[in-house]
């Protein structure tokens, strides 16, 4: 139920009542979205969605820390000779859902 | 996909696995307490992939699985009255209540549907002002927001035919329960990212000072589920406690503060009993009295039922982490996901499910 999938962020306009209300794309799949908790999110930035809400925007220099790691310990090079073409393992939660 | 492909490259994979086999010297016990995250691991095939040094045991954060069971039999009371629309997400709809459960009612002519946000209850509501729109509220610090918003929105809109049947749970109460155990074998946490972007990370730094233990907010790819053990395995070898952030690209310390400022107009803390665990001091939430007209257990006079567990399930040390689901007996005999005796079978966070679905029983 904490699913929470990323996508971008395609339309953000206030409802009847004030709420900013929106779209956002999931890899092409486009569902309606509240933007009350991120009232600062701006069309083409990324954000997290959950039961149709946004609860957080994501930050993009943030978001290669982990890669920036493996890249500066040499731990990537280190397994590229050894390994197959990579292929994407399974995850839970088909973001396309 | 961008910030979903990157995160579940092998080669980074397998270079997280490396590090984490080089750097666990010692045995260590991890948990994580989502059940999204349990899913994942056992998914990607991570959990297979690890060193034998680390073991992982799976937390109590599946919101479906600790719904009690009474509040489960309230649900099905309501939903079966004429003119009640019984809203839920559709994890709750197979949740064994004492006799039934809600596809049961469904089937037998009652109006239960599945929405996908809680606002589409309340769009109901207004779209069918001559029924009772109910919201089955589950769930944790993540799905509090979005609840709290419908609540909020159906009075603002003044509407008089649309309540929550509440049953809202917060993780560092069931964290310190998990740590205050006599049987706990907890050495670390992986804690849920989402409830972190929602609540930040601050509520954790007491707990991990007082128990001496590393807690890493984690995110919920492969790759975030294994830099969060190695970051977790790396505190451990160098016996370092305190909180730290692998899920930074959506978590700050603060978490969301506009977010947290309606939970906190809407909802006031309680105590509240966890399914197979018990009551836990201060771990739910309920609506405050200014939202009391939006509250099924009162609109439908349910609040004192009682209800008795199935004696065979295991659920409750399942969700604390001191057996694994294969090691019950009814696992994968009288208990299925076709035929649950417990929620954590049914549910898409369940640990059960988990193990059934992708072959975990031995």
């Amino acid at each position: 139920m904490c699913l929470g999938v990323p996508g971008r962020v395609l339309e953000v306009i206030p409802n009847a009542l004030g709420v900013p209300q929106g779209r956002v794309d999931f890899g092409g799949i486009v569902k309606e979205v509240c933007f009350a908790y991120t009232p600062d999110a701006r069309v083409g930035e990324y954000v997290v969605v959950h039961v149709g809400f946004a609860i957080s925007k994501i930050d993009e220099r943030e978001a290669v820390r982990v890669f920036d790691y493996l890249r500066e310990t040499g731990e990537l090079a280190e397994l590229a000779e050894a390994a197959p073409a990579p292929r994407p393992l399974a995850a839970d939660g088909d973001p396309r859902r | 996909m961008k910030y979903v492909d990157e995160y579940r490259d092998e080669a980074s994979a397998k270079a997280l696995l490396a590090a984490i086999a080089r750097d666990a010297r010692r045995p260590w016990t991890l948990m994580e307490i989502c059940g999204g995250q349990t899913h994942t691991l056992l998914r990607s095939g991570v959990d297979r992939m690890l060193p034998d040094t680390i073991t992982l045991v799976h937390g109590p954060g599946c919101p479906v699985c600790v719904t009690p069971l009474e509040q489960i039999d309230r649900a099905l009371a309501i939903a079966r009255r004429p003119g009640v629309v019984f809203t839920s997400f559709g994890d709750m709809l197979r949740v064994p209540g004492s006799t039934t459960d809600l596809l049961a009612i469904k089937s037998e002519g009652g109006d239960v549907r599945i929405v996908y946000s809680p606002l589409d209850a309340v769009k109901l509501a207004q779209k069918h002002p001559d029924r009772q729109v109910v919201f089955f509220a589950v769930g944790f610090e993540t799905t509090a927001p979005p609840n709290a918003m419908a609540a909020w929105q159906a009075r603002q809109l003044g509407l008089d035919n649309f309540s929550l049947l509440v049953s809202h749970v917060l993780v560092p109460p069931a964290m310190e329960a998990i740590l205050g155990s006599p049987h706990n074998r907890v050495q670390g946490f992986l804690a849920a990212g989402h409830v972190c972007a929602v609540m930040g990370y601050w509520e954790y730094e007491p707990l991990a000072e007082k128990h001496r233990i590393p807690i890493t907010v984690t995110g919920f790819e492969p790759i975030d589920l294994l830099h969060g053990i190695l970051l977790t395995v790396r505190a451990l070898e160098s016996g370092r406690h305190g909180v730290e952030n692998q899920y930074s690209r959506a978590v700050t310390r603060d978490g969301n503060l506009p977010a947290q400022e309606l939970v906190r107009r809407v909802f006031e803390p309680c105590d509240r009993k966890w399914r197979g665990i018990g009551a836990i001091p201060g771990s739910g939430l309920r609506l405050r009295e200014e939202f009391a007209a939006f509250d099924a257990e009162r609109r439908f006079e349910v609040g004192d039922l009682t209800a008795e567990e199935s004696p065979l399930c295991i659920a409750g040390e399942i969700l604390q982490g001191l057996k694994k689901p294969h090691l019950c007996p009814a696992f994968g005999t009288q208990c299925t996901p076709e035929r649950p005796l417990g929620a954590p079978m049914v549910s898409a966070e369940g640990a059960c499910s988990a193990y059934f679905r992708y072959a975990r029983a031995s």
